[in-house]
């Protein structure tokens, strides 16, 4: 397809997205990412039955964290698409890079 | 197994608002099988912790370590060059552990991260219940497994009490009469002239610390 998205978004490739937890988004974001959006199969689809909805409780979690330290709770999101829409992909790395770019840099890299 | 919460962030953000370079401290067995204390949770308050002194300009040295068990000497004593180093510690252990922690180090303030709620049992992932209150005189065997201190909520000993309703508690009618639980059990097991027994009052001498010391380790106590 050969579809062009922004280029500032790291993939780190998981089995599933029930493989990401808690941690590697705090992680991200201690160490300065502006942003971390975890991008599931479609609710209902998953391969391993709930892995996708763990991760999108998780995300919840660290959302309730964030805003708890006081940094924007939506610099974490959870996407949700079927491993045949592409474009979809692209669009979304579209739309998290734009919502991030209004957000602003994470504050905590100056200080 | 005990089971705690973790507190909520802003009472454990306040308790350490003037510190400036604590250990973290979790363990590896009840609170960790709860997913209160254990590695994983002490990853993520460290985190917390460490994310929001920086977001209030206050930044702390925050370090993390977890235990086997906090409520052991032989694993305490794997933290006695390291406590040195911290003006303080955190514990994410039950309040049996963060106690026997802050006995070994008296010169150092201990704070606790948890707040140490039941004995209870796990229901599924993450989801746990209170079962029993570690009241010393335990009598399942007459209740057919059903702790009349812990379910009943007036913790009547000899019921049900006339505050029993259609199964539940005139207390509440989101709260099942342990007493009717026990009745429908042994009426059951065909041994319900059992609840007729009259249970002798509790002792309430156990209300003060108890010490227990297992047959054949006697030597133990008497030597320390």
């Amino acid at each position: 397809m050969r579809l062009n998205y922004p280029t500032n978004i790291k993939i780190i490739r998981v089995p599933c997205t029930g493989k990401v937890d808690v941690m590697h988004m705090l992680g991200a974001i201690n160490k300065g990412a502006d942003g971390v959006y975890c991008v599931g199969c479609l609710e209902g689809s998953c391969h391993y039955n709930e892995g996708n909805l763990r991760c999108k409780e998780r995300v919840n979690h660290v959302q309730t964290i964030l805003e708890e330290v006081g940094i924007e709770r939506d610099r974490v999101r959870m996407y949700n698409l079927s491993s045949g829409e592409g474009p979809t992909f692209a669009e979304y790395a579209k739309e998290m890079t734009e919502h991030i770019k209004n957000l602003g840099p994470n504050p905590l890299k100056n200080k | 197994m005990i089971v705690a919460e973790r507190k909520p962030f802003d009472e454990i953000k306040e308790m350490i608002k003037e510190r400036k370079k604590v250990l973290n401290i979790g363990c590896g067995t009840c609170v960790a099988v709860c997913l209160a204390g254990g590695e994983k949770e002490v990853d993520v308050l460290t985190t917390e912790i460490e994310m929001a002194r920086k977001m209030d300009e206050n930044p702390i040295e925050i370090d993390k370590i977890t235990i086997e068990r906090q409520c052991d000497r032989e694993y305490l004593e794997a933290l006695d060059d390291m406590v040195k180093d911290y003006e303080a510690l955190l514990s994410m252990a039950c309040g049996a552990g963060i106690q026997f922690l802050a006995e070994r180090y008296p010169e150092i303030p201990v704070y606790p991260a948890v707040n140490t709620t039941f004995i209870g049992i796990n229901q599924n992932v993450g989801w746990y219940e209170e079962r029993c209150r570690s009241c010393s005189s335990c009598v399942l065997g007459m209740t057919a497994g059903v702790c009349p201190v812990t379910m009943c909520a007036k913790g009547v000993f000899n019921g049900p009490c006339g505050g029993t309703n259609k199964g539940k508690c005139e207390i509440s009618a989101d709260q099942p009469c342990a007493w009717y639980q026990i009745y429908e059990r042994l009426e059951k097991q065909g041994r319900l002239d059992e609840i007729l027994e009259v249970v002798p009052a509790q002792d309430w001498e156990n209300q003060k610390p108890r010490t227990v010391v297992q047959p054949g380790y006697e030597k133990v106590k008497e030597e320390s």
